[in-house]
C-alpha cells in the first residue's frame, strides 16, 4: 500500500489530479469511501479484503465530479466497472489516473486503459463455483418453489435503492422506477412493486454488471438480489461467449450475431 | 361453472407479423379470439416491462412475434430482440414466473396459416395451464390488505 | 398515571405472552431472519429472540406502513365514488421487545402526522397499538440515546417496560392504561417489586453532547462546508429514512386498475436525489449536501421549532445501516465541535 500512498501523494502535489478516491478507515472497523484532496493525508488510506465498496460508483457523481480530475483506487471490481463505464461512454481515459491495487494491496500502473483490459484478461470474470451451485439449487427447485423463493427473498425489499445507489452501472439520473410517463413498475414497496423492481434491475444489468457484490453489502436487509444479475451474467457467458472485460466487445444488449442461438422461438 | 377462457396479449411487429395476422383474416382462415394485439414498428422496440404489465393487467399468456432472422424492415431490430429474450425468458424462468404462458415466434407477413397456428396452440397451451392467479395475486393487492413489512 | 414497579418471573413471561396472544391482539416482536433481527408476527415466545441491540428497522411500520391505504375508488357512469379506509381492519397490536429508543420515537411521529390536521389512519393505529418495552442491557458505538434525551432505560414511549435483572427475571414498569390492560391479562404474574436496583442492569451509553448544542451549532453553521464533506460518501440511497424510527416523509401514490384504484402512502426518503425536485425540473436541495443537511436539519432544528419535539432518538440505525458509513454519530460530534 506504501507506493499507492506515494503514487497518491506525488499525483497530488503535482497537481496532476484534485482529488484521491480511495479507502480509509471508517467506523465500527469497516473500510468507507475517502476523497483525498491534499498530499498530506494519504497515510489514511488503506487497503484490505473488507474494502468491498465499489469506489467506481462515485465516478459517476456529480459532487465527487465537481472536486476535480481524480486518480482513483483500483481493485478488481473497480477496475472492471471502469473498463465497463468507459465501453458505456461514461468515462474517459484522459478524464481520470487508476491506481490499480492487487489483492495485497501492491500498486499495479496502468498507463491507459488497454492496459487495464490486458490486466483483466487474467481474472476470470465468471460466476465462481460456489455461486454457480446456489444458481443451480435454485434453477433446480420446482416452478412453484422458485416463485415461492423469491417472493419470499423480495418481500423484505423496501424499495431504499441502495443496491441501485451502490452500483457503478446505476447512473442514470433519472432512473425508469421514476418514470411516469408511463409508470412502468409500481413505486411502493408491496409484493407486485419489488418483483417487478428487482426483475427490471436485473435486466438492466444484463451483460452490464461487473460481478462486484456492491449491491448485496449495500443491501440492509441483505437480499440475495445480486444472484439475479450473477444469473443474467452466467447467462451472457453461457449463450453469448460474452467476457464483459473488453472494450471491443460491446455492451450485451445493444449488439447481437445473427447466429445467437436460442431454442424457445417458433 | 363457465370454461376457462385464457387472456392473451400478442405484441407483433408491424411489418412481418402485423400483416401475416391481417393475411389470416382476409384468407378467411379461422382461430381463436382469446388474442388482443397490440401493434409496435418493431419486435425490438417491445420492452420486457410491458410483458409484466400484461401479466400484472391480467393476461394469462402473451405471444410476441416479428419477422423472422433477416428479414428486419429495420435491419436488425428483432436481432437485439432476440438477446433480450433469451436473457428475459431465462430471468423469469429462474424466479418462478411460468415462461409456458410465453410464446415466442417469427410470423412473415406470407404466414397467414402460421399466425393461426401459434395463436391456437398457445391458447390451448394456457387453457391447459389455467388463469395465471399466482402473478394476479401478487397484483391484485387492492383487494388484499398491503402488509406492511 | 404514577409508574407501577412489579417483578416478573423469567418463567413467567411466555405465559404472559400466550395470554396477550390469547386475548386476540397481534403481536409483532423481534424475530432473527437471516443476518437481521426485525419485527414480525409471532405466535409465541419461542419465535423471538432477545439477543439484539436494536432490530435493523425501527418498530414504526406498526403505525406508519412502508405502503398503507388510504383510500380506495371506483369510477362509474355517476362519477367517482371515493371508498374509505376501513378502520375496522387495524388490529389491536402489541408491539414486543421495544428498545426504550425506538419507543421513544412515536411521539415525534405523532407530532408530524398530527400537526396540523388529525391523521386519521395515523391515529388509529397508534392509538390500538401497545408498546412493551426492554430496557438495553447491552449497547454498541452507535448508540446515543444519552446524547438525544433518552437512556437505556428510560420508559417514555413504552406502555410496559421490562428490565432483565441479574438472575433472569424481570422488573416490570406499567406506565401507562394500555400497560395496565397488558397485566389485566394476568394479574398473577406481576408480583412485588423486586429489590434490585434497575441501573444496574442496563447497558452504559456515554453521552457526548446536548440535543440543544447540536440545534445551536446546526443552525450557526447552516453555510458551513461542513454538510458537503460529510456528505461526500453518502450515495444517496434511503435507507437510513427507512430504518429511522422517527423520519415521517412520505409519498403518496394512485395506483389505478381499470375501474377502481386506491391512493397510497409510501416511505419517501430526503436522500433521494429526487425528493425536492419541483415539476419545472428545479431542486431546491440539489446536491446530497444539501439534502444531508436536510436532514440533520429537519431533526435538529425545524422539529423542535414547529413540533416542539426533537426528530432523533439515538438508536444508530442510519450508522448501523449506511452502505457507505454515513455514521450519524460521528458526524454530530464533528458539528458540536464547530
Amino acid at each position: 500500500m506504501d507506493n499507492v500512498k506515494k503514487r497518491a501523494a506525488e499525483l497530488l502535489k503535482s497537481e496532476a489530479v484534485k482529488v484521491v478516491i480511495g479507502y480509509t478507515m471508517g467506523t465500527n472497523g469497516k473500510p468507507r469511501a475517502a476523497f483525498i484532496q491534499n498530499a498530506e493525508d494519504v497515510d489514511s488510506l488503506i487497503f484490505n479484503a473488507q474494502c468491498v465498496q465499489n469506489l467506481a460508483v462515485y465516478l459517476s457523481k456529480a459532487e465527487i465530479k465537481q472536486l476535480g480530475k481524480p486518480a482513483i483506487v483500483a481493485p478488481l471490481n473497480v477496475l472492471r466497472a471502469i473498463i465497463q463505464l468507459a465501453s458505456e461512454m461514461q468515462i474517459q481515459e484522459n478524464e481520470l489516473i487508476v491506481l490499480g491495487v492487487s489483492p495485497d494491496g501492491e500498486l499495479i500502473d496502468f498507463q491507459n486503459f488497454s492496459a487495464i483490459e490486458k490486466y483483466l484478461e487474467d481474472f476470470n470474470m465468471e460466476v465462481d463455483a460456489k455461486e454457480k451451485e446456489t444458481l443451480e439449487k435454485i434453477s433446480s427447485m420446482s416452478l412453484e418453489e422458485r416463485w415461492k423463493f423469491w417472493n419470499e427473498e423480495l418481500a423484505e425489499c423496501f424499495k431504499c435503492y441502495a443496491c441501485r445507489a451502490a452500483c457503478p452501472m446505476c447512473y442514470c439520473h433519472k432512473c425508469a422506477v421514476e418514470q411516469n410517463k408511463p409508470q412502468w413498475i409500481p413505486v411502493a414497496a408491496h409484493r407486485l412493486g419489488n418483483l417487478e423492481w428487482h426483475i427490471m434491475r436485473a435486466m438492466h444489468l444484463a451483460g452490464r454488471c461487473v460481478n462486484c457484490d456492491a449491491c448485496h453489502e449495500a443491501c440492509p436487509k441483505g437480499i440475495n438480489l445480486n444472484f439475479l444479475t450473477k444469473l443474467m451474467l452466467n447467462d451472457a457467458q453461457e449463450e453469448f461467449g460474452y467476457t464483459g472485460v473488453t472494450l471491443k466487445e460491446g455492451n450485451l444488449l445493444s449488439t447481437f450475431k445473427t447466429n445467437d442461438q436460442e431454442n424457445f422461438i417458433q | 361453472m363457465n370454461e376457462f377462457e385464457p387472456k392473451i396479449v400478442a405484441f407483433v411487429c408491424n411489418w412481418c407479423t402485423y400483416a401475416g395476422a391481417d393475411l389470416t383474416g382476409t384468407s378467411r382462415i379461422k382461430y381463436a379470439t382469446n388474442v388482443k394485439i397490440v401493434r409496435f414498428p418493431c419486435t425490438g422496440r417491445i420492452d420486457f416491462m410491458l410483458l409484466l404489465k400484461a401479466f400484472s393487467e391480467g393476461a394469462d399468456g402473451i405471444i410476441i412475434s416479428g419477422c423472422h432472422p433477416n428479414d428486419c424492415h429495420y435491419t436488425s431490430g428483432n436481432f437485439h430482440a432476440r438477446r433480450r429474450w433469451v436473457m428475459f425468458r431465462s430471468l423469469l424462468d429462474f424466479m418462478g414466473i411460468d415462461v409456458r404462458r410465453i410464446q415466442f415466434s417469427w410470423v412473415s407477413a406470407a404466414e397467414g396459416a402460421k399466425w393461426a397456428e401459434i395463436v391456437n396452440s398457445t391458447v390451448e397451451t394456457v387453457r391447459e395451464l389455467g388463469p395465471y392467479s399466482d402473478y394476479q395475486k401478487v397484483a391484485d393487492f387492492l383487494k388484499t390488505e398491503v402488509e406492511n413489512g | 398515571m404514577t409508574i407501577e414497579k412489579y417483578l416478573v418471573k423469567k418463567a413467567s413471561l411466555s405465559t404472559l405472552f400466550d395470554k396477550i396472544k390469547a386475548s386476540g391482539k397481534t403481536i409483532k416482536a423481534p424475530v432473527k431472519k437471516r443476518h437481521t433481527t426485525d419485527f414480525a408476527a409471532v405466535g409465541s415466545l419461542d419465535e423471538t429472540t432477545d439477543d439484539y441491540i436494536t432490530t435493523a428497522q425501527s418498530a414504526k411500520s406498526a403505525v406508519f406502513p412502508r405502503v398503507e391505504k388510504l383510500f380506495g375508488y371506483v369510477k362509474s357512469k355517476n362519477g367517482v365514488e371515493l371508498v374509505d379506509y376501513d378502520l375496522s381492519t387495524i388490529p389491536e397490536t402489541v408491539l414486543w421487545g421495544v428498545r426504550p429508543c425506538d419507543a421513544a420515537g412515536f411521539d415525534p411521529l405523532n407530532a408530524i402526522f398530527n400537526w396540523d390536521i388529525n391523521d386519521v389512519i395515523f391515529s388509529t393505529r397508534l392509538a390500538r397499538t401497545t408498546i412493551v418495552g426492554f430496557a438495553c442491557a447491552k449497547a454498541d458505538s452507535s448508540c446515543f440515546c444519552t446524547s438525544v434525551g433518552g437512556n437505556p432505560g428510560s420508559t417514555a414511549g413504552s406502555d410496559l417496560l421490562f428490565t432483565k435483572l441479574s438472575n433472569g427475571d424481570y422488573l416490570a414498569e406499567i406506565i401507562t392504561e394500555k400497560g395496565k390492560a397488558i397485566q389485566a391479562l394476568a394479574p398473577e404474574l406481576f408480583e412485588a417489586a423486586p429489590s434490585e436496583e434497575k441501573e444496574q442492569n442496563l447497558a452504559t451509553v456515554e453521552q457526548k453532547f446536548t440535543r440543544e448544542e447540536i440545534k445551536a451549532k446546526a443552525e450557526q453553521y447552516f453555510e458551513s462546508d461542513v454538510w458537503k464533506e460529510q456528505a461526500q460518501r453518502c450515495i444517496s440511497c434511503g435507507t437510513c429514512a427507512f430504518v429511522c424510527p422517527t423520519c415521517a416523509c412520505f409519498d403518496i401514490q394512485d395506483e389505478g386498475h381499470g375501474k377502481h384504484g386506491q391512493r397510497i402512502r409510501i416511505w419517501d426518503s430526503c436522500g433521494f436525489s429526487l425528493f425536492t425536485q419541483h415539476t419545472s425540473g428545479h431542486n431546491p436541495r440539489e446536491t446530497q449536501g444539501r439534502r444531508w443537511r436536510q436532514r440533520v436539519m429537519h431533526k435538529f432544528s425545524y422539529m423542535p421549532d414547529r413540533q416542539s419535539v426533537y426528530g432523533c432518538v439515538g438508536c444508530g440505525r442510519c450508522s448501523r445501516a449506511c452502505p457507505a458509513d454515513m455514521n450519524l454519530l460521528e458526524h454530530l460530534q464533528q458539528i458540536v465541535k464547530l
